[in-house]
């Protein structure tokens, strides 16, 4: 589930866990008191979950089954409807994302403009399918149900900036330069 | 708070305010086209002129024509900037004086604009959106003072029902008859929820609203809140926008230390808080019990009504349920009176309708228009016809949930009872526009691709037969189907229709049912001897 | 309790205020087909097999109470011809091999598709690969023949009160999962009871060990045990 470097192992700051190493563990302990902090904020209510899930995820990245099984103890809650709450919505990953990401939108306004040429020319670029991440974690392809950007469909975001209008020799310009930039660490 | 100290916030926003502003738009469609570097570079300019005295730069919520963005306005004067690049800034400010500029000039006259009748949208593109003594002296929270001090609850809801206002998240119920059933539901609590759930692709009316104008969404809410006798609130907005949740949680942190929110809302004895919930999602959850459900924490799926939300809701309250663009209309009928708002639109369908105008039309973006408009006028004229050149043939109204509308049938009134006599529904109200080139029976098979994805999968008919659906229509457009397959097709859109738990699988087969009735040829053509 | 006149095809019927359609139906010894519903649990109106004829529109017998004055419908060829889709799309969507399955003989799902004569299905077999988890000592699960009425997630939930079933993901994805979607076996919350397998209409949750048509389940001893302990108090 986590990479050999250590880039994802933010288990390591769960007390059943034991995977320590390649982490400091201070910068760890800190995600852990801001999500314990989220929760105590909401009283540790079971309703919170959701809002306490999308902490989670911003914090970690994504969502573990041991990060999971956490929020299920302290919130009180069966750990199958922690689970299942998990995997009902989609903003919710229980995978590593990527170094980077691209979103493609398709909503309707956006397909109507050309948005599945879009995510055609992404697949072919970074060589992977929507979806998935690159073997080599670097670079996640998603879709987006709708921006709400329809005003300058089609559209995109690229590491949390969106930009219109998109063609598809941008999307192939600019991903080709991110994808052959060294990675950062 | 009282009503003197909301006065002297107006009077000194006013006196506060520059003689001239610059418009600058910063909603998101415009930020992803660098609006904030804009702004920066406009601020600058005005700074470097030795204008500040006179002159001031304000980001303004959402002015509507998405397309021509990122768009800039200066007040007085009604001048228009479109397609504004950072290097236009210096120009922007020096043509306040005379100088040129090389930016594109739009013109605020032009049908799109000058055929809108805006009241929810009415702050759109003109106040900043970030700061409450903006709203407030545009006349903000005088409605809610109003309505507590005035008006009794009864009485409020009186105002709404005699409005005509219909819920604008797409089914078009009767807004007064709601309120006042959730006033009647005994409760020992009860539940304000603005479904600010927009999943409807195509539709950006609730983001703009909450991006342009968080205050008149948390006023709104606040009245019915009274009106019905809740003292909490929830707003629910999707995840995907980051901008409306920001702005609202500023807006709502706002109210609350002015008093506008809280306890003792104007010195009365009524109380009034709002949280914020963010939607993590799933489209099934605009649907209001599975609203109800994500509220609570829960998987988003729906339950059989009744009971309805109104004596059932939120932790078995009952919970009022409208829409983002509902709520934002009750501040201007309390202001205005109910009279005045029956007077706009059709007989069954009162006010004004906010509707997204995109896919293949020349203008792209926001217009509100009083309901009753046709199809025509709006696609035509505010829409100024196809993009590119090409021909208009047919526009999809109410999304996944509603249907392709021919151009033959464009004189069709934009009202509830119309668009439903025709196939299709009113919707959220985004309005999707094809030409020529898109082909029709494709198009259904995206919109059911979504249904399908978006299933919660609690009952039978939506969970599996929207997949069967979207296998036969695969198989369509693959031209391996043959007139048997149109006849089953029929069959599985009737039967999720008619036995679908909720409204996302009841209105999925819609696209179907419509293409099929209006575009047969486009199916014949792929199905040998059809 | 105030008593509700009602017409049941064309028959007029009393029943207790606050009763279902289905309740009141079978009082008058009118037998609706239903699969999700399970006496004991409480009613979700997922499987929309019971749905009869209210007035003309379509309702779910087993989560509508009953009104004065209400005429219902339970079987026009209308809801039969529905009831036979809805069967044939459950048919579609696993793999639902009778011929194989430990319940064949004692299946709602097989009984249904009789009764509704339902002897071939026109769709597509989606034929998704489904695991079969065998990882628990005396029981089993095979999503093959799950059918997703979550009648084990109640059945655990509110009468053996632990919740260690649920369901992840959704649409035709959807599972019944076991705390983490770890394997059954190993689930920390399992009191291994077995009421979710007295409650499992189909072939889905069987005791190990079961061969084909050996595996009977026991739905009426869920209503047992809630009756008994109502009555105790």
């Amino acid at each position: 589930m986590f990479n050999s470097n250590g880039v994802h192992t933010t288990m390591s700051t769960l007390p059943a866990s034991s995977q320590t190493r390649g982490t400091p563990a201070s910068a760890g302990d800190n995600r852990l008191k801001i999500l314990e902090a989220t929760m105590k904020r909401n009283q540790y209510r079971p309703d919170a979950l959701i809002e306490v899930l999308h902490k989670a995820q911003e914090i970690y990245g994504f969502l573990s089954p041991s990060l999971l099984t956490l929020i299920a103890r302290s919130l009180h809650l069966p750990p199958s409807r922690v689970y299942g709450v998990a995997t009902f919505y989609h903003f919710f990953s229980l995978a590593p994302q990527g170094e980077h990401t691209c979103t493609i939108c398709l909503g309707t306004a956006c397909y109507v403009r050309g948005a599945g040429d879009l995510m055609a020319a992404a697949e072919d670029v970074a060589g992977v399918s929507v979806g998935k991440t690159t073997a080599d974690g670097r670079f996640s392809l998603a879709s987006a149900r709708c921006l709400g950007a329809c005003g300058i469909a089609p559209a995109i975001i690229i590491d949390g900036v969106v930009a219109g209008h998109a063609t598809p020799e941008d999307i192939a310009a600019r991903l080709t330069a991110l994808l052959t930039t060294p990675s950062e660490d | 708070m009282d009503l003197q100290e909301l006065q002297q916030i107006a009077r000194r926003e006013r006196e506060r305010s520059r003689r001239i502003r610059i418009h600058c738009c910063t909603s998101s469609g415009c930020q992803a086209s660098d609006a904030l570097e804009i702004k920066r570079r406009l601020d600058e300019a005005v700074s470097e002129a030795g204008l500040d005295s006179e002159v001031e730069v304000v980001g303004v919520g959402c002015l509507g024509f998405c397309g021509q963005g990122p768009m800039v306005t200066v007040e007085p004067g009604d001048v228009l900037y479109e397609h504004v690049r950072p290097d236009h800034a210096a120009g922007i400010v020096a043509a306040i004086n005379g100088g040129t500029c090389e930016a594109e000039r739009g013109d605020l006259h032009h049908p799109f604009f000058a055929r809108q009748y805006p009241i929810v949208r009415k702050n759109g593109g003109k106040i900043d959106p970030e700061r409450i003594e903006e709203y407030i002296a545009a006349g903000g929270y005088r409605s809610l003072y109003r309505a507590i001090n005035e008006l009794t609850p009864a009485e409020v809801i009186d105002e709404i029902t005699r409005s005509g206002l219909r819920g604008r998240g797409g089914a078009g119920y009767p807004t007064g008859l709601k309120w006042s059933t959730v006033a009647k539901s005994r409760g020992d609590r009860k539940y304000i929820v603005c479904n600010g759930d927009e999943g409807d692709p195509g539709a950006f009316m609730d983001r703009s609203v909450l991006e342009s104008d968080p205050h008149l969404v948390l006023e709104g809410m606040s009245i019915a809140a009274y009106a019905v006798g809740a003292d909490q609130g929830y707003i629910y907005v999707r995840g995907e926008y980051p901008l409306a949740i920001q702005r609202l949680q500023k807006a709502i942190n706002q109210a609350k230390k002015l008093g506008l929110l809280g306890s003792q809302i104007f010195d009365s004895a009524f109380d009034f808080r709002v949280d914020i919930r963010v939607g993590a999602g799933a489209f099934v959850c605009g649907e209001e019990t599975a609203l109800i459900a994500s509220i609570e924490g829960r998987r988003g799926q729906p339950r059989p009504r009744p009971p309805y939300p109104a004596e059932s809701g939120l932790w078995g309250k009952p919970t009022l349920i409208n829409n983002v663009e509902t709520f934002a209309n009750i501040s201007s009928i309390v202001e205005r009176g109910s009279a005045w708002y029956a007077n706009i639109g059709t007989e069954t369908s009162k006010g004004t309708k906010v509707f997204a105008l995109t896919g293949k039309i020349r203008n792209t973006g926001l217009i509100e228009v009083p309901m009753g408009m046709t199809l025509r006028e709006i696609v035509e004229e505010l829409g100024g016809g196809a993009a590119d050149g090409g021909e208009v043939k047919a526009v999809q109204t109410g999304g996944p949930s509603g249907g392709c509308i021919p151009a033959s049938l464009f004189d069709t009134p934009v009202d509830y009872e119309s668009l439903a006599k025709v196939g299709s529904i009113m919707g959220s109200g985004g309005m999707v526009v094809m030409d020529e080139s898109t082909n029709m029976v494709e198009l259904a098979k995206f919109y059911m691709e979504f249904c399908m994805d978006e299933s919660c999968g609690k009952c039978i008919p939506c969970r599996v037969g929207t997949v069967q659906i979207h296998r036969l229509l695969g198989k369509i457009t693959a031209g391996q189907a043959t007139p048997a397959d149109i006849e089953q097709l029929r069959e599985l859109c009737q039967l999720v229709r008619d036995t679908s738990l909720c409204g996302l699988g009841q209105s999925a087969p819609n696209p179907v049912i419509s293409t099929l009735r209006y575009f047969p040829e486009e199916y014949a053509a792929l199905v040998p001897n059809e | 309790m105030a008593a509700k006149t009602l017409k049941i095809n064309g028959t007029m019927v009393s029943a207790r205020e606050g009763e279902s359609i289905l309740e009141a139906a079978r009082d008058a010894g009118v037998a609706i087909p239903t699969l999700c519903h399970l006496d004991g649990l409480s009613d979700v109106g997922a499987c929309r097999l019971c749905l009869v004829e209210v007035g003309g529109r379509l309702r779910p017998a087993c989560t509508t109470a009953v009104a004065e004055g209400m005429e219902i419908q339970t079987n026009t060829d209308r809801l039969h011809a529905y009831r036979r889709q809805i069967v044939e799309l459950l048919f579609a969507e696993r793999g639902h091999v009778c011929a194989v399955c430990v319940a064949s003989g004692h299946c709602e799902l097989q009984d249904l598709a009789v009764s509704l004569g339902m002897d071939h299905v026109r769709y597509e077999y989606l034929a998704p690969t489904c695991a079969v988890d065998i990882s628990h000592e005396r029981f089993g699960i095979d999503h093959n023949r799950c059918v997703l009425c979550v009648r084990c997630v109640r059945a655990c939930d509110e009468v053996e009160g632990v919740h260690t079933w649920d369901v992840s993901g959704r649409g035709t994805s959807a599972r019944v999962i076991s705390d983490m979607n770890q394997p059954w076996g190993e689930s920390e919350s399992c009191t291994s009871c077995g009421k979710c397998l007295l409650a499992c209409p189909t072939g889905a949750l069987f005791s190990r060990g079961a061969t084909v048509a050996e595996m009977e389940h026991d739905p009426g001893r869920i209503a047992l045990i809630v009756e008994s302990r109502k009555v105790r108090g």
